[in-house]
């Protein structure tokens, strides 16, 4: 028994040491979904992006041509040096090629680091900082489902076309929260608004009541609430309590997800606007995938953009594979060809990923349906207006990345 | 206090001076091979940094009988100084430790001097106060980068010698440094400063009518822990290549009480067993996701109900050598 343990031990040994010397071409990959599985972010994000990866491997049909592919998943509870720790061990020992998802700002921003250091391939979906392909952009990363910029444009620009011209912020403390704050700012004063203020809540409070207060003493038309997850959804909650909504003031939330709205139910939610770039019940592709995902949750939940943007990411990801003939194991060659090819499929539909690594697809303005316009279960948005692909992200001559430049 | 206390060992004769040589000696051997033999080098860095932040805990709770709910306070601040003594600074790596590890150790005094002024419960829900305020501190801190932590931080070369990004020199850098500390604390129990350290632990009143200036001894011992659990801060920025507020929060500060009662209270390697087997989890257990923290709960009831004297202590008490 121990004679045939150590064997195997050596055997799986002399394979790995085999794989970490030979850069060449081979038909395996390994990606691994490294996210929050057990505090805010988990409904977001969490095991529901793992099954859209696998999704995506079982629905790229590449099993079957003879190719092997492995999903791996990890938490990464929300802290930097243990996304980045998992990082490191994913690349040097398990011989991961791809790191998709990362929510939280702050780890996705370490997670970028490691990937560039280590040539491997990052597929973003979680993480919403518009630094990832502007100041710290990298020749590895793909950012593909939203970002800040998309965020901050969609839903500022509406509402203070909409005569919502004095605003507020309820920020998290936070690279994703300061990002978000900042790129909203500046669009609600290019059309015209003004900033009356705000104030920042760390990462995952409860508690809200001075913040809001402060938001209500400002007497702001519009509570702009630069968090996200399980913050957005406490201090939605709180915000009714302290009967801000009823005193004439409007919430905006500046990053909702779909589990959000499901979470806080639409006598609660009804009537607030946002962006986003997924909604299950968009058209027949985007029903037919969530149909299939939501049986396969344990919660029967439909999918988040985030899980979404996993699936479609890891199917491109793969198609390029299968295009290049083989996974060369080298990330800035096989993200360069990610950029290359034009992007289709059933979720995003077509389009195509920048030199700096932005993936472009179009925007959703949408509005929470009231509880009687809702028909049928998961029925809750209204889609009040298309952000065109051209539109929703940092235009080119404005984004400071070195990879834009030619 | 007493209750987690007393099952230090006291009944240990004196003279295991040699023994104790010859352990160290072993474990120092074991982890000096240990990267070779296929154990991820990484992994053994962030726990020979936990092993060094316990040893410096248990220093003050083993042996001074003082549980302090704040360390995480000197192990998040010396990080932060090293990691922008380095970054922004320009610092190289031994200077930059420097300067965390002496960050640590002003904290340490000052904290100390108004902590030690209570006991028991009060003194632990001091050193809370006192850390959480330093976190909130960091929070907002604009050096800090908030949630964002300090990124990327270069390894740069020891002395101008030593290539850090190379996994094996900076694990050998690692070790020398955890080996260093905990050999200071090592002589610290051994010395009559911490015997009498040890008197106070059992009976302070008696301490005191005998002629020692308690508050001298607990204070000095609180500065010697902090300075240490600051030396793991700062060379765990070398070795995470980042500095968060994960190490400020006081869930760390918990963390290293669990590394320390798991390990053995009052031993001198339980803590660096405890260390060892917490980030294994950590690490290893990634992969189930959100039942990590179960896992570890459950474990640490286990430990409270099987063996109360923890893993290092049990062997102790039952093989009858003081380890």
């Amino acid at each position: 028994m121990t004679r045939s343990l150590a064997m195997l031990t050596l055997t799986s040994a002399l394979v790995a040491a085999a794989g970490a010397f030979a850069q060449t071409t081979d038909k395996n990959a390994k990606i691994g979904v490294l996210n929050d599985q057990s505090s805010l972010y988990a409904d977001v994000s969490g095991a529901g992006s793992t099954l859209a990866a696998q999704m995506a491997v079982e629905d790229s049909g590449l099993t079957g041509k003879g190719w092997k592919i492995d999903v791996i998943s990890a938490d990464h509870q929300n802290k930097p040096d243990v996304g980045t720790n998992i990082a490191r061990q994913w690349f040097d020992v398990e011989k991961v090629d791809v790191i998709a998802d990362v929510p939280t700002s702050s780890v996705g921003l370490a997670i970028n680091n490691v990937v560039k250091e280590k040539n491997g391939v990052y597929l973003n979906s979680g993480a919403a900082a518009s630094d990832l392909t502007t100041t710290q952009c990298s020749p590895n990363t793909v950012h593909w489902t939203y970002d800040t910029y998309l965020l901050a444009n969609g839903t500022g620009k509406a509402l203070v076309k909409a005569g919502g011209d004095t605003w507020y912020f309820l920020t998290a403390d936070y690279a994703f929260g300061h990002a978000l704050e900042r790129d909203t700012s500046a669009v609600v004063t290019a059309n015209g608004g003004k900033i009356l203020g705000g104030v920042r809540h760390p990462l995952n409070t409860s508690d809200f009541s001075s913040f809001l207060l402060q938001a209500q003493a400002s007497k702001a038309k519009i509570v702009g609430l630069a968090n996200a997850g399980g913050d957005t959804t406490n201090s939605i909650k709180q915000a009714a309590e302290f009967g801000i909504v009823t005193g004439g003031q409007k919430l905006a939330g500046l990053l909702m997800f779909i589990s959000d709205i499901h979470a806080l139910g639409l006598n609660t939610a009804q009537g607030m606007n946002f962006t986003e770039t997924f909604y299950w019940d968009l058209n027949d592709q985007t029903r037919a995938f969530s149909k299939r995902f939501s049986e396969r949750m344990r919660n029967k939940a439909m999918p988040t953009m985030v899980q979404a943007g996993v699936y479609a990411a890891t199917l491109h990801y793969l198609k390029t594979l299968e295009a290049l003939g083989g996974n060369p194991h080298d990330g800035v060659k096989v993200v360069a060809k990610m950029k290359e090819m034009p992007t289709d499929d059933p979720l995003f539909g077509k389009g195509t990923i920048r030199a700096d690594g932005r993936k472009l697809h179009p925007g959703y303005l949408f509005e929470v349906k009231k509880p009687s316009e809702s028909k049928y279960p998961w029925d809750y948005y209204k889609l009040v207006a298309t952000i065109p692909a051209d539109e929703a992200f940092t235009p080119v001559d404005k984004s400071p990345c070195p990879l834009l430049k030619k | 206090m007493t209750s987690i206390t007393e099952n230090a060992d006291i009944r240990q004769p004196a003279r295991s001076g040699s023994e104790h040589s010859i352990a160290i000696a072993a474990m120092a051997v074991i982890l000096i091979v240990l990267p070779w033999t296929g154990v991820y080098p990484y992994f053994i860095m962030q726990a020979l940094c936990f092993a060094l932040f316990a040893c410096a805990f248990n220093l003050l709770i083993g042996y001074g009988g003082l549980l302090s709910f704040g360390h995480a306070m000197f192990l998040g601040t010396a990080g932060y100084i090293t990691a922008h003594a380095i970054k922004e600074w320009g610092f190289p790596p031994e200077l930059g430790i420097l300067a965390g590890t002496l960050a640590a150790a002003a904290l340490g005094v000052l904290a100390g001097l108004v902590a030690i002024r209570r006991q028991g419960i009060y003194f632990a829900m001091i050193t809370l106060a006192l850390s959480q305020l330093l976190y909130f501190v960091y929070l907002q801190a604009k050096f800090t980068h908030g949630e964002d932590g300090i990124q990327s931080v270069p390894q740069g070369k020891l002395f101008g010698l030593f290539n850090l990004s190379q996994p094996l020199t900076l694990y050998y850098v690692v070790l020398a440094f955890f080996l260093f500390g905990f050999l200071i604390i090592y002589r610290a129990i051994n010395s009559p400063f911490g015997e009498v350290l040890k008197s106070i632990r059992e009976n302070e009143p008696r301490a005191i009518s005998l002629g020692y200036r308690t508050d001298q001894y607990k204070l000095l011992a609180f500065i010697l822990s902090g300075t240490l659990a600051g030396l793991a801060g700062a060379v765990k920025v070398l070795v995470a290549q980042n500095a968060s507020l994960t190490d400020v929060h006081w869930t760390m500060s918990g963390e290293v009480v669990l590394i320390v009662l798991l390990g053995g209270l009052g031993t001198i390697f339980g803590p660096v067993v405890g260390a060892f087997i917490i980030i294994a989890m950590q690490q290893y257990l990634a992969g189930f996701g959100q039942w990590v923290l179960v896992i570890q709960g459950v474990i640490f009831v286990v430990c409270v109900l099987a063996f109360r004297r923890g893993i290092v202590g049990e062997i102790a008490y039952y093989t009858g050598r003081s380890l």
